[in-house]
């Protein structure tokens, strides 16, 4: 079985007896049968903010380490020495410091982040354009057909790459090889941090198979209950559902769920700029017509699709809602608009006024938004409406909302509607 | 125009007697046009894609209608049998619009095919016929004013605000012009208003007698478009007749009726400004020339110009990172502060495309704030636009 030394990078044909590299005598050695086969990697930073943090200043090094806003914040990341005291992140700081009441709290520096993620950015382009992004501090990347150009296999690439990454600028990442994004996923979370696993094809059913359904992409809180209802709880319970009967019950999703679970995922690894559009969308436990929750909903998703283009600098020329009715007919309705947005109150106003054209055809099962026909955000906003004198102001309001947000987490301030 | 014509005609359909009747090829020709341009092209109901013929004593009469427009358009015809029958508005026009001019052409309903021939010369055509019973004619209603006004007039009021149109069909309000009774400096006024919430269009005319107690109306966009062609003879008076609900315009030969928008115009008045006082005086065209040229440059779909203005010079630019950027100078009348404010250039073309007398009057009060726009010290026409961050 051919291994890899991760520190040395030595390569080897079959792997060193007692587990050491006999070259530097390190006990980080990488064996897989496809070690040099698998080409499909997810690259994933430990700790982002918190490592950064410890770099810049080396007297946080031993120290439990919590970044976030203040008292009143939430934990945005942590280190791995806070994490061992069962800090997590998301977590409301009063408790994280009730569980590690020592630990240092700084608040996030994201222009920092933006910089060290940058360089990280840069040393991923020297092995492959085939970048995708994911936030800040994980990517995926589509190694297949540099081993040539780079007189090494994808493996050997991504040890450089983590190995580089500490030395130059002191930030540990995780990686997941395998031979799609879904797994390489998976795989990069397995042995963090530092970590380095491998999913080849041989053994993806046979992993797959005890683990809870809720490690299947696009598997949320709202599916994992409708899929539990079936009495499918881990993905062998999936495995027995036939093809047919899986889409027939959950529609395009049961297609895509009949394909995880054996393991094939043919999304390709595509690069940020050819984003086509940005949607979130949510599934009821119960079929509802109620106008308030959905209204509710309309808000809380404008809000994350604003913040997401918010975070990739695009906005949206396009607004999309979706709706699936309780008897599973999915009805999209569009709008133009006359310059592109990224703005929360404007994708919402325009969803919420084709909800009131398209709303009446009730009880529904999902509700989605979307921005498309996507442009940079220095193109976006930059027109008032004239019938609309209050616009200006709304927007000023969510600009403030978004600097407390950045400052204090992300529920330190949230609209009324989103509490229905 | 006789009542009868505001029903399918009689006809004299029993002893297989039917319609016939020959006309001039051009003056047949010119009374389908406007029938034809209101058939909706893209049709789910085969009737509307038809135009209803109706032949009595010395003319002959075309209708055709889309459910919200209906256009009746009238020719003098030698007609030998009266009756009518419907047939497809665009294979009609389009068969006369081929034929050579100055011929005559004969229609006759031929009683045992069903169908309407059409005879010109040496070629000859049938085409197949729908009911006259199954054409839906809009119902009468009562209009509440009646009054003329000479064509130029409406013209300039309708050419000036359809730019300002929006096409947003969630704002159906804004998708025609707001013709209403208002009152100016001058006194009370004819207004048609346009806007889509970027930039606005106040038109003003002289009120016509009898205007005074009309209701304010939205007029369609495609009315709009239709109404035009009426309003292109300098010397027509056209009658025009205004309900809460529909409107019509007409001329001796053509009479188009129009339903309305239902929907409430919003307050137009608080949005046009009244106290910006940085005035800018500039040669329309010139202007509009040099925006066109600068904006060349920028490859975003909404092209943003900046507009530097210091002492008696104005600093056109563009300045796109990915493609490049311009530049013109141009001299113009100002003496205020200096001023940096970016507009989309295609709004800026637009309302500069609308002074053809005297110059542009720009009036601004800040970057962010509403800019107004007219010809020289002429209230009678005013455009607001909503500037853009550059």
């Amino acid at each position: 079985m051919p291994a890899l030394c991760r520190d040395c990078l030595t390569e080897f044909d079959t792997a060193p007896v007692r587990g050491r590299c006999p070259a530097c005598r390190s006990p980080r050695i990488l064996s897989h049968p496809d070690l040099f086969r698998l080409s499909i990697a997810h690259m994933d930073c430990d700790a982002f903010y918190a490592s950064v943090e410890k770099r810049d200043d080396p007297s946080l090094a031993d120290k439990p380490l919590i970044v976030g806003g203040g008292t009143r914040g939430v934990v945005s990341t942590c280190c791995y020495i806070a994490r061992i005291h069962g800090v997590r992140s998301a977590m409301p700081m009063f408790q994280a410091l009730k569980l590690c009441p020592e630990a240092v709290v700084v608040k996030p520096r994201m222009a920092r982040y933006v910089e060290v993620s940058r360089q990280i950015r840069a040393m991923m382009e020297d092995l492959t354009p085939a970048i995708e992004p994911l936030s800040l501090d994980e990517a995926f990347l589509d190694l297949t057909g540099t081993a040539r150009l780079h007189g090494a296999p994808p493996a050997v690439l991504l040890a450089r790459l983590t190995k580089r990454m500490e030395e130059e600028l002191g930030i540990t990442g995780s990686v997941g090889l395998a031979h799609n994004k879904f797994l390489a996923k998976i795989a990069s979370d397995l042995d963090k941090p530092r970590g380095f696993s491998l999913i080849g094809p041989a053994e993806t059913e046979g992993f797959l198979r005890p683990k809870p359904v809720r490690i299947l992409w696009g598997v949320g809180t709202a599916m994992q209950a409708a899929l539990e209802q079936a009495g499918i709880r881990t993905i062998s319970d999936l495995l027995r559902w036939d093809r047919a009967d899986l889409t027939a019950r959950f529609g395009q999703m049961g297609d895509r769920l009949w394909h995880l679970a054996r393991g094939q995922d043919d999304r390709r690894v595509t690069r940020d700029e050819k984003l086509k559009s940005i949607s979130k969308e949510t599934t009821f436990f119960e079929d509802t017509s109620d106008a308030d929750l959905l209204d509710g909903h309309l808000w809380r998703l404008s809000e994350q699709v604003s913040d997401r283009a918010k975070a990739k600098a695009l906005a949206g020329r396009t607004v999309t809602l979706k709706l699936k009715t309780g008897d599973f007919r999915i009805l999209t309705r569009r709008h133009g608009l006359p310059d592109p947005t990224q703005m929360a109150d404007r994708i919402y106003r325009t969803a919420r006024g084709l909800f009131d054209q398209a709303g009446r055809a009730g009880p529904f099962r999902l509700i989605g938004v979307g921005i498309s026909d996507l442009a940079p955000e220095d193109q976006a906003d930059r027109s008032a409406d004239l019938l609309d004198p209050d616009a200006g102001k709304r927007a000023m309001a969510e600009r403030a909302a978004d600097a407390i947000r950045a400052r204090f987490g992300k529920d330190a301030i949230i609209k009324g509607r989103a509490l229905r | 125009m006789s009542a009868s014509l505001n029903r399918p005609g009689p006809g004299m359909e029993d002893g297989g007697w039917k319609m016939k009747l020959s006309i001039e090829r051009g003056t047949l020709l010119k009374a389908l046009a406007q029938a034809q341009s209101v058939v909706e092209r893209r049709n789910t109901i085969p009737i509307l894609a038809n135009v209803l013929i109706e032949a009595e004593g010395a003319q002959i009469s075309f209708r055709a209608t889309d459910l919200d427009i209906e256009v009746v358009d009238r020719a003098p015809a030698m007609v030998e049998r009266p009756g009518a029958t419907t047939v497809s508005a665009v294979m009609l026009h389009e068969i006369v619009r081929k034929l050579p001019d100055g011929a005559l052409v004969n229609l006759t309903e031929d009683p045992a095919s069903g169908r309407l021939s059409i005879m010109a010369g040496r070629s000859s055509f049938s085409l197949a016929t729908l009911p006259k019973e199954d054409f839906p004619v809009m119902a009468t209603s009562e209009y509440s004013s009646n009054f003329s006004a000479p064509a130029p007039a409406l013209r300039r009021l309708f050419d000036k605000a359809k730019f300002a149109i929006s096409t947003e069909e969630t704002r159906y309000y804004l998708n025609g012009v707001y013709l209403h009774v208002s009152t100016s400096e001058d006194g009370p006024v004819l207004r048609a208003v346009a806007t889509d919430g970027h930039r606005l269009a106040r038109i003003d005319a002289a009120l016509p007698d009898g205007a005074t107690g009309m209701p304010g109306v939205i007029v369609p966009r495609k009315t709009v478009n239709e109404l035009r062609k009426l309003l292109d003879d300098d010397e027509a008076t056209i009658a025009v007749s205004v309900s809460e609900t529909k409107i019509r315009f007409a001329t001796p030969a053509i009479t188009l009726t129009s339903k309305v928008i239902d929907g409430t115009f919003p307050d137009y008045t608080r949005v046009i400004p009244t106290g910006n006082t940085r005035r800018l005086e500039v040669d329309a065209s010139e202007f509009a020339k040099a925006v066109d040229r600068v904006a060349t440059v920028s490859s975003e779909r909404s092209r943003a110009v900046k507009l530097a203005l210091d002492e008696d010079r104005l600093i056109l630019s563009v300045n796109a990172p990915d493609s490049g950027a311009a530049e013109e100078e141009l001299a113009v009348a100002y003496s205020d502060e200096r001023l940096e404010i970016g507009f989309n250039a295609k709004y800026l073309l637009e309302i500069a495309s609308q002074v053809d007398r005297e110059n542009a009057v720009f009036l601004f009060n800040s970057s962010g704030d509403p800019t107004l726009m007219r010809e020289g010290n002429d209230t009678s026409a005013i455009y607001v636009v909503m500037p853009m961050r550059v």
